[in-house]
């Protein structure tokens, strides 16, 4: 029988949740990387039981964690180069922790400036990864997400990390702000019938789009309206939450906006608005059914100022409809003195014949619904703040 | 030999417990006790001093013999009492935050 494994990032450190087909039973993992920040663990298509994870800390920086065990055993994959491959006691080098925007002449761009918080310009500075997207059909290659906001790829199971310069000096870099979390990369969507197809999101920038494997990129941002900024129809400044597409249908993209649930069916040219008779279009996760192109689901929260679910209700929104039309999941969740968030990388979708959707709360809630959306149950109650979600179909 | 007491977070990020001893070649300073401890430790390497630039982690202090060194210059010879391995050098993290 199938099995998922639910890979779980907390303000505090990692869980990893475990259950087979069923997924009524669940097997708790945790905390790994106790006490620290874990933005986002995900595993490679290509190999299950490869796992990355992002640990990081205002203290202390960056870790990049790597599994070769699904999750059983971790270690910092990175090694200076003629350097003896581990330290004294067979412990791994820190290399894979180094992320350095490329300056080079050869395929760098100069590191300018982007708008600070308050409209001057403001240095890059790396803070952390965000979001690692392992490729689809090799397990040492992963792209990283940054902030300030960059996009990294290694080619080498996370020894070393270089970044994909053409986005971030593409030329609209000065125009590109924080939003509250930080200038943050924070989706990186592969298109796997298109291999030079590569779509990112940033926080408040917008979309971009490359079709020559991350050397070029363009703003994909027409037809978003953000009255929050001067130019509400701009090029690029738009707060975009998150991004999601579905396999079978690689033109297809669902937005969460800061506010607006927006819809794309050309890869992004452009885009209009599916909030429909949401109660909320302001929100963060965004996703899609795994057999279901036509089926997603947000969660609407009450609003910029007010980052918490309406009326006190936790409800999964779900459109059979592309959008527009959405229905309410209320089915285990609470729908009395509930304020909790879900962020922006904290859904997901497994693809069992009945698919399952995950999400985790900042109340440290991870909800679980086996049947699509229909009924949910919590899986663990009592986490840490969730930062991200992600869902292994195993065989 | 040089004693380093690092904060918790790093301890477990180097897989030990208590107190680090380094061997330090030539002069101890501030540089020569955190590349001892980085080739000894590579994890550590970016957790303490940036990667690129060197410079001290804004949220970490140096500490030894009660006298704080954060701010001293890297080639500041560290106290006698630290080279002899009396005293511990000390990495703290700022208190902030949960």
């Amino acid at each position: 029988m199938s099995k998922v494994r639910v890979l779980v990032g907390t303000r505090k450190g990692a869980f990893l949740l475990s259950a087979d087909g069923k997924r009524e039973k669940w097997e708790v993992s945790g905390p790994h990387f106790a006490g620290w920040e874990i933005y986002h663990v995900k595993g490679s298509p290509a190999d299950p039981n490869r796992l990355y994870a992002s640990q990081t800390s205002g203290w202390f920086g960056q870790v990049i964690q790597r599994s070769d065990d699904g999750g059983k055993t971790w270690f910092q994959p990175g090694t200076p180069p003629g350097e003896p491959t581990t330290g004294p006691g067979g412990m791994p080098k820190g290399e894979s922790n180094k992320f350095v925007y490329d300056t080079s002449a050869e395929t760098g761009k100069p590191l300018t400036t982007h708008q600070f918080y308050d409209g001057t310009q403001h240095p890059w500075e790396f803070k952390r990864v965000w979001h690692l997207e392992p490729s689809h059909s090799d397990p040492d290659t992963v792209f990283a997400g940054v902030e300030d906001a960059a996009l990294f790829r290694s080619t080498d199971g996370g020894v070393s990390w270089h970044e994909l310069a053409g986005l971030r000096g593409h030329g609209t870099g000065p125009q590109w702000q924080p939003g509250a979390g930080g200038m943050c990369l924070h989706t990186i969507i592969q298109d796997a019938k298109n291999p030079n197809r590569i779509y990112i999101a940033i926080s408040a920038a917008g979309a971009f789009r490359t079709d020559d494997g991350g050397k070029t990129w363009r703003p994909i941002n027409r037809g978003l309206k953000s009255q929050y900024i001067p130019d509400p129809e701009a090029e690029v400044g738009h707060c975009v939450h998150h991004v999601a597409m579905h396999p079978s249908r690689p033109d297809v993209l669902f937005m969460q906006k800061h506010w607006d649930v927006m819809r794309s069916d050309n890869g992004g040219d452009s885009w209009r608005e599916v909030s429909g008779d949401l109660p909320s279009d302001f929100g963060f996760v965004i996703d899609v059914h795994a057999h279901e192109p036509e089926t997603i689901y947000v969660v609407p929260i009450k609003s910029d100022g007010e980052h918490y679910v309406p009326e006190g209700k936790l409800r999964v929104f779900r459109s059979r409809t592309g959008g527009n039309e959405w229905e309410p999941l209320t089915k285990g969740l609470p729908q009395r003195d509930c304020y909790v968030n879900v962020l922006r990388d904290a859904m997901a979708v497994d693809s069992l014949d009945s698919c399952g959707v995950y999400f985790g709360t900042t109340g440290g809630q991870v909800y679980a619904s086996p049947d699509a959306g229909d009924s949910w149950n919590p899986i663990v109650r009592d986490l840490p703040a969730v930062l991200s979600v992600e869902v292994q179909t195993l065989p | 030999m040089i004693r380093v007491v690092l904060p918790p977070h790093l301890r477990t990020l180097a897989h030990v417990s208590g107190e680090v001893v380094l061997e330090v070649q030539g002069q101890a300073t501030l540089r020569s006790a955190l590349d001892a401890l980085e080739a000894s430790y590579p994890m550590l390497r970016g957790t303490i001093r940036d990667h690129v630039t060197q410079q001290r982690r804004p949220f970490l202090r140096f500490f030894a013999c009660s006298e704080d060194l954060s701010h001293e210059p890297p080639d500041f010879p560290l106290p006698n009492a630290v080279v002899s391995g009396d005293e511990p050098l000390l990495l703290v993290g700022a208190i902030a935050g949960g």
